[in-house]
């Protein structure tokens, strides 16, 4: 049976509208991105016609660029890896409730995502302030107070709060398929709570917690809003580096090429991520 | 001789009592069913056994040792799960040796006797794949490997083939019971299907609303059930309400003859009679005439339903390989008295 042409064309139109959109809001600015951080700049006369390597050079080998991506890369690994520490559990504990707590809790867990993020990163640039909630109730006890605002420990702080469902959600889903008797069996044959979590639920939960980790991760690599206010001026990040050279150094190109080098970045390691471990986790879980 | 002992275990969830005094001794080597259907408790009594909900009143001992309060996995039983709750990421043969892992036997016995346990239950094979590879029967013999390998006082089992089909599920009870003999392990099963419970054990344990109600061999429980419901379940029979006479039951003023010396006379009672019990006549050679209303060829024997001035009877008759009576045509039944089964009724009659 030959199909008639509408029936061929069929699947291109149903994927036409989607794929319409992708081009023009991610692959047509992802291009001219590229192509701008090709582009020659020069402080008196602007953004030149001819085209130059000399950004890319320039950023990966001046030193202050390199600590600031090494910053990015550090607050991003400690971030995520502060996320499992406490979603996993968290994940845990959630499916482990009875409605209607497990309700409750899941949109306590799901809730901050409601509030912009600037709005909570201000909220916890109060908390953290010199004179603010913890430290005075670090003077209330009697305690040095603490600089905890504009440095890492303020940001990582903030980020784990904003990715923290990020990781219980993949980790909870996973939880869900996980056949509640198992734990059982595992107890029945002689392991303690603990062993069974560790031998029994924890590998069935991993391929949840590696995803998680991966959005986790790439998020707050290009994280913008929570550096920005929480870090000051001086300590950047890889997307408030971006920002500065747009806005505040006006080298557009310059800008435009640490976005691409980020971007490469955050894709070379998610890649390798997924490769080492994920496939690895797959293969037995199936 | 009493290895396994539950003095009255009763369990509370809130103010709802799943399962009340229930007291049963079993011996070592038995095979025995819990039988009821859904909601009597009869999971509930397993898990208790097993450690996995405790008792709010009770006593469970195993060899003269009071387990009600231990912990599962101190208590050595080995479970099989209605869902095999096998481990997903594990290969068969690392879910065989988990047990023994955890009892720190050493690597070659380890080796050895996972060995062992996949040729009892024919998967030698297997070792290697992994639980998703693995047919619904396939499964099931792993889910019981796991749980004898670890050479369990007591071996439970919670419904272990409802969620096989029909002719798998036959074949599992017979390999079962080959396991169980041939391991000679105390075995508890629980089960809603009374041709399992009847076909495998040595004993049969039916509960009803968290109560047991009657604790028999199959072939007594099926032949003098202690109630109507009992003889409904376990079975098929036609169950006929009357009175009690001094040498029969009065039913829809005709007196049948039965037996029953200890029921005084004008007691209501039911009749209960196996429909292959009954037998077929011409019309006016038996003891009730009726009429042919339906019936249903079932390749071994033949489903009758005949309609009487007593009611509708189902009959069973063998397949001789001849037709018999059509729908519609007049017939007689007859049976012999001594299997008519009469029943006092009680407040519990369903």
């Amino acid at each position: 049976m030959t199909p008639r042409p509408s029936t061929l064309s069929a699947p291109w139109l149903l994927a036409g509208p989607g794929a319409l959109f992708f081009i023009g809001l991610v692959l047509l600015p992802l291009a001219l991105t590229v192509i701008l951080s090709f582009h020659a700049y020069d402080h008196s006369t602007g953004i030149q016609n001819t085209f130059t390597l000399s950004h890319y050079v320039a950023v990966v080998t001046d030193e202050y660029y390199l600590e600031i991506f090494w910053r990015t890369l550090r607050i991003a690994a400690l971030t995520t890896l502060i996320c499992a520490a406490i979603g996993v559990p968290e994940a845990y504990i959630l499916s482990r409730m009875r409605d209607p707590w497990r309700s409750i809790f899941l949109l306590v867990i799901i809730g901050p995502l409601l509030v912009s993020v600037v709005v909570r990163t201000f909220g916890w640039s109060m908390l953290l302030g010199s004179q603010g909630l913890v430290n005075q109730a670090l003077q209330l006890l009697g305690l040095p107070s603490a600089r905890i605002l504009y440095t890492e420990t303020a940001i990582v702080i903030a980020l784990v709060h904003v990715m923290l469902p990020f990781m219980v959600i993949p980790v909870w889903t996973a939880l869900q398929k996980l056949d509640p008797m198992v734990e059982a069996a595992a107890w029945t044959l002689g392991a303690s709570h603990f062993t069974a979590l560790r031998r029994v639920v924890m590998p069935q939960v991993t391929l949840g917690m590696l995803s998680g980790s991966l959005i986790v991760f790439g998020l707050s690599a290009s994280a913008f809003a929570v550096p920005a206010l929480l870090g000051g001026r001086r300590l950047k990040m890889a997307a408030t580096l971006v920002y500065d050279e747009y806005l505040q150094e006006l080298n557009w190109p310059l800008g435009a090429a640490i976005a691409i080098i980020v971007l490469v970045a955050n894709l070379c390691i998610m890649l390798a991520y997924n490769r080492m471990v994920e496939a690895r986790a797959r293969r037995t879980l199936g | 001789m009493a290895f396994l002992t539950l003095e009255r275990v009763s369990k509370e969830f809130g103010t709802f009592t799943a399962v009340r005094d229930v007291n049963l001794t079993i011996d070592k080597g038995e095979f025995v069913s819990l039988l009821g259907p859904s909601g009597c408790g009869k999971t509930t009594t397993l898990q208790m056994i097993a450690g996995l909900v405790e008792p709010t009143q009770g006593r469970i001992s195993l060899d003269g040792h009071d387990i009600t309060h231990e912990k599962p996995n101190r208590r050595g039983l080995g479970v099989v799960f209605q869902s095999y709750a096998l481990f997903p990421h594990m290969t068969v043969a690392q879910n065989v040796a988990f047990g023994l892992e955890m009892r720190r036997v050493p690597q070659a016995e380890r080796t050895e006797r996972v060995r062992e346990a996949l040729s009892l239950v024919q998967l030698s094979s297997f070792a290697d794949r992994y639980p998703r590879q693995l047919s619904g029967g396939q499964r099931q013999r792993v889910a019981i490997a796991r749980a004898l390998v670890i050479a369990p006082p007591v071996l439970l089992l919670d419904e272990p083939l409802s969620n096989l089909d029909a002719k798998l599920r036959e074949e599992m009870q017979f390999e079962l019971r080959r396991i169980q003999r041939k391991v000679g392990t105390t075995t508890i099963m629980v089960t809603h299907d009374q041709a399992e419970a009847l076909s495998i054990s040595d004993r049969v344990v039916v509960m009803e609303d968290g109560r047991m109600t009657q604790v028999d061999a199959p072939y007594r429980l099926y032949e003098q059930p202690s109630n109507t419901f009992i003889s409904s379940f376990v079975g098929k029979t036609n169950l006929l309400a009357g009175t009690w006479r001094r040498s029969g039951a009065e039913i829809g003023g005709v007196l049948l003859e039965a037996s029953a010396p200890e029921i005084a006379a004008g007691t209501p009672v039911t009749l209960s009679i196996r429909p292959e019990k009954l037998l077929l006549r011409d019309a006016g050679a038996g003891r009730l005439d009726g009429r042919v209303a339906s019936r249903f060829f079932l390749g071994s024997q033949w489903l009758f339903t005949v309609e009487t001035s007593l009611g509708t009877m189902t009959v069973t008759i063998p397949n001789q390989g001849e037709e018999p009576p059509a729908e519609g045509s007049p017939v007689s039944l007859d049976w012999s008295p001594a299997n008519l089964r009469v029943i006092a009724d009680t407040a519990a009659a369903a």
